[in-house]
């Protein structure tokens, strides 16, 4: 029985010919990554450890994004403890307010993964990674303390689905669609401990910021990663990207997989996930009238140039509708200076929208832009769970940046081909 | 062998209503306990005994990578929790930090809530008194046994390195 792309990557990094679905297995890391939430706790845990030095000081990475620019004392005191522990252990990669990014976006873009890699994250969206073809998982602070200390984590090698694309892109769709869609069709536990793996001719179709948008919601389908087959646009990626060595792994003839889903990528429209679970989608021809009080364009899974570039594309020389709070959040300083040089903050601001530095911020109901009780919100963000962005009783709607720009200038969840004629 | 009282839930119980990211610019683990299961059940951490079971339908934990979720559950009493299936990081973060949790689509399914229901971990036994029935969950994989045995990744880490 042949391996998967992801059963592949693990072998390897375990130093076996083979391994199997189900088996246990401690691999070496290429990288640890941790933010400003799960730091902390893994810092206190790696103390308990007992070891002086971090594995390797180029292979540990640290950012500061969630509560940052701090919102109060208390995340001040957070961002203090691990900036000093990042000093202490001379971490390569901590990138502070000015540097930084938001984690998922931030590091591809520094090329501190290429494809072939084994990394683990204390976030769940490190699986954005795969889009790279990478074996990207998150895991908690104890695995990052054990992983800055050993540079080892235990996993257990996952079964696979196959997801194969055909096709390209119809207008105004893109990667959060596709992964929408497929999210509606599985469930929320849809790739329980399994690996999504994306493969054939449709994804050649896919930018690298949709493959990475694609990848990053792979935890919201159960998945433990989401990884794509390495092609062109992944290695051109790379180069201009990274000085590290890539490995590229395709599956086996002969792999075996749970299920295979072939999609038409061109019969897909806009789709919005309906509270409180990314798996209650609709197309946009479905939605009805929703009205909103917030949008919210960004976060690790839509806050690109791609993403802001469709979003200026819809709100140029539109403006939001009166009462409907607009924020976009670059989601690195990289992405904010692209955005200000190619005009699109301009755009935004004309059409009545706020800026924001790259932070995680309301994604996570952190800070700017909380919601209140019975208000609603279209997100371009990943998960729209109770409470997920302030009050227990207001709602998200996940969308794509096209929809959620076309519903700030609407006031109501609304198609971007209402919008731009 | 534990023994408890059952408090249950459904499914997809995630890890924002589990302890709400709000409260994470702090990770004093007693102070964030206080909140815990909040944004689901305000009435939890009143009504939650030293000991107690939790029970619940499928994909418990989904969501969020903070190890603070299963933290809060173990510090504020919950001595297992069993459910039908489990997100995976979750999963690995209970290992991992010790709270004993086991799945069992079977007991998830029929127990319910204020049972009184003793669980042996290691065998997968799960045995509700108040029904007199028995099911079988899946007992961890000796791995995992040797984790929780040492309390933790942490000791188990320090373990093998000495
Ligand atoms: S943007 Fe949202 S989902 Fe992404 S890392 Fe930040 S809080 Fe998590």
């Amino acid at each position: 029985m042949g391996m998967t792309m992801t059963q592949k990557i693990l072998a390897a990094h375990a130093g076996l010919d083979k391994v199997k679905a189900g088996q246990l297995i401690m691999a070496d890391l290429d990288l640890v990554l941790g933010n400003d939430i799960t730091s902390p706790v893994a810092i206190k845990e790696f103390r308990k450890i007992g070891v002086k030095e971090v594995f390797d000081k180029s292979k540990v990475a640290i950012v500061p994004d969630h509560f940052t620019p701090n919102k109060d004392i208390k995340s001040a005191e957070q961002c203090k403890f691990i900036r000093e522990f990042a000093r202490d252990k001379e971490i390569e990669n901590f990138f502070e307010v000015g540097e930084m990014g938001i984690e998922h976006a931030l590091i591809p873009e520094k090329g501190l993964v290429v494809s072939g890699d084994v990394v683990i994250g204390a976030d769940s969206h490190t699986c954005t990674y795969g889009a790279l073809g990478a074996f990207s998982t998150g895991v908690g602070s104890t695995d990052m303390a054990a992983g800055m200390a050993i540079g080892k984590a235990w996993f257990k090698v996952p079964e696979a689905m196959k997801i194969v694309l055909n096709g390209s892109l119809p207008k105004w769709v893109s990667g959060k669609d596709v992964i929408l869609h497929i999210i509606g069709m599985i469930g929320v536990d849809g790739a329980l401990y399994q690996s999504m793996e994306y493969t054939g001719p449709g994804v050649a179709s896919l930018s690298m910021d949709d493959r990475f948008t694609i990848a990053n919601m792979a935890i919201e389908a159960g998945a433990k990663n989401g990884i794509f087959e390495v092609d062109e646009k992944t290695i051109e990626y790379m180069k201009e990207h990274s000085t590290k060595e890539y490995a590229i792994y395709k599956a086996d003839e002969d792999a075996e997989y749970t299920r295979v889903i072939e999609i038409d990528l061109s019969t897909l429209r806009p789709t919005v996930a309906f509270p409180h679970l990314p798996e209650n989608t609709r197309t946009i021809d479905e939605v009805g009238d929703i009205p909103i009080d917030q949008v919210v364009i960004g976060s690790c899974t839509n806050g690109r140039i791609e993403d802001l570039r469709v979003a200026a594309k819809i709100l140029k020389g539109n403006k939001v509708k009166k009462g409907v709070r607009t924020i976009i959040f670059p989601a690195t300083q990289k992405i904010y200076l692209q955005a200000m040089k190619e005009g699109l903050l301009e755009i935004f601001i004309e059409a009545g929208a706020a800026v924001s530095t790259p932070t995680c911020g309301p994604c996570l109901g952190g800070h700017m832009g909380i919601l209140a009780a019975g208000e609603r919100a279209v997100a371009t963000t990943n998960r729209n769970f109770v409470g997920r962005m302030g009050h227990p009783e207001s709602e998200v709607y996940l969308a794509s940046p096209a929809v959620a720009a076309a519903s700030a200038v609407t006031g109501k969840i609304s198609s971007p081909e209402e919008v731009v004629k | 062998m534990m023994k408890g009282t059952v408090i249950k839930y459904g499914d997809n119980i995630d890890t924002d209503v589990i302890i709400p990211a709000r409260y994470l610019n702090t990770s004093n683990i007693e102070e964030l306990a206080a909140h815990c299961m909040e944004d689901l059940d305000k009435d939890f951490v009143n009504k939650v005994k030293p000991g107690d079971i939790m029970v619940a339908g499928k994909n418990f934990g989904c969501g969020s990578s903070r190890e603070h979720a299963p933290a809060v559950i173990k510090a504020s009493g919950i001595a297992c929790v069993i459910a039908e299936t489990f997100a995976r990081i979750f999963y690995r973060n209970a290992i991992n930090i010790g709270l004993p949790i086991m799945e069992c689509p079977e007991a998830a399914k029929d127990i319910e809530d204020g049972d009184e229901v003793s669980v042996d971990i290691y065998t997968g036994v799960i045995t509700n008194i108040t029904k007199g029935k028995t099911y079988q969950g899946t007992p961890f994989p000796e791995f995992m046994q040797d984790i929780m045995k040492a309390g933790g990744l942490i000791n188990y880490v320090k373990e093998k390195g000495e």
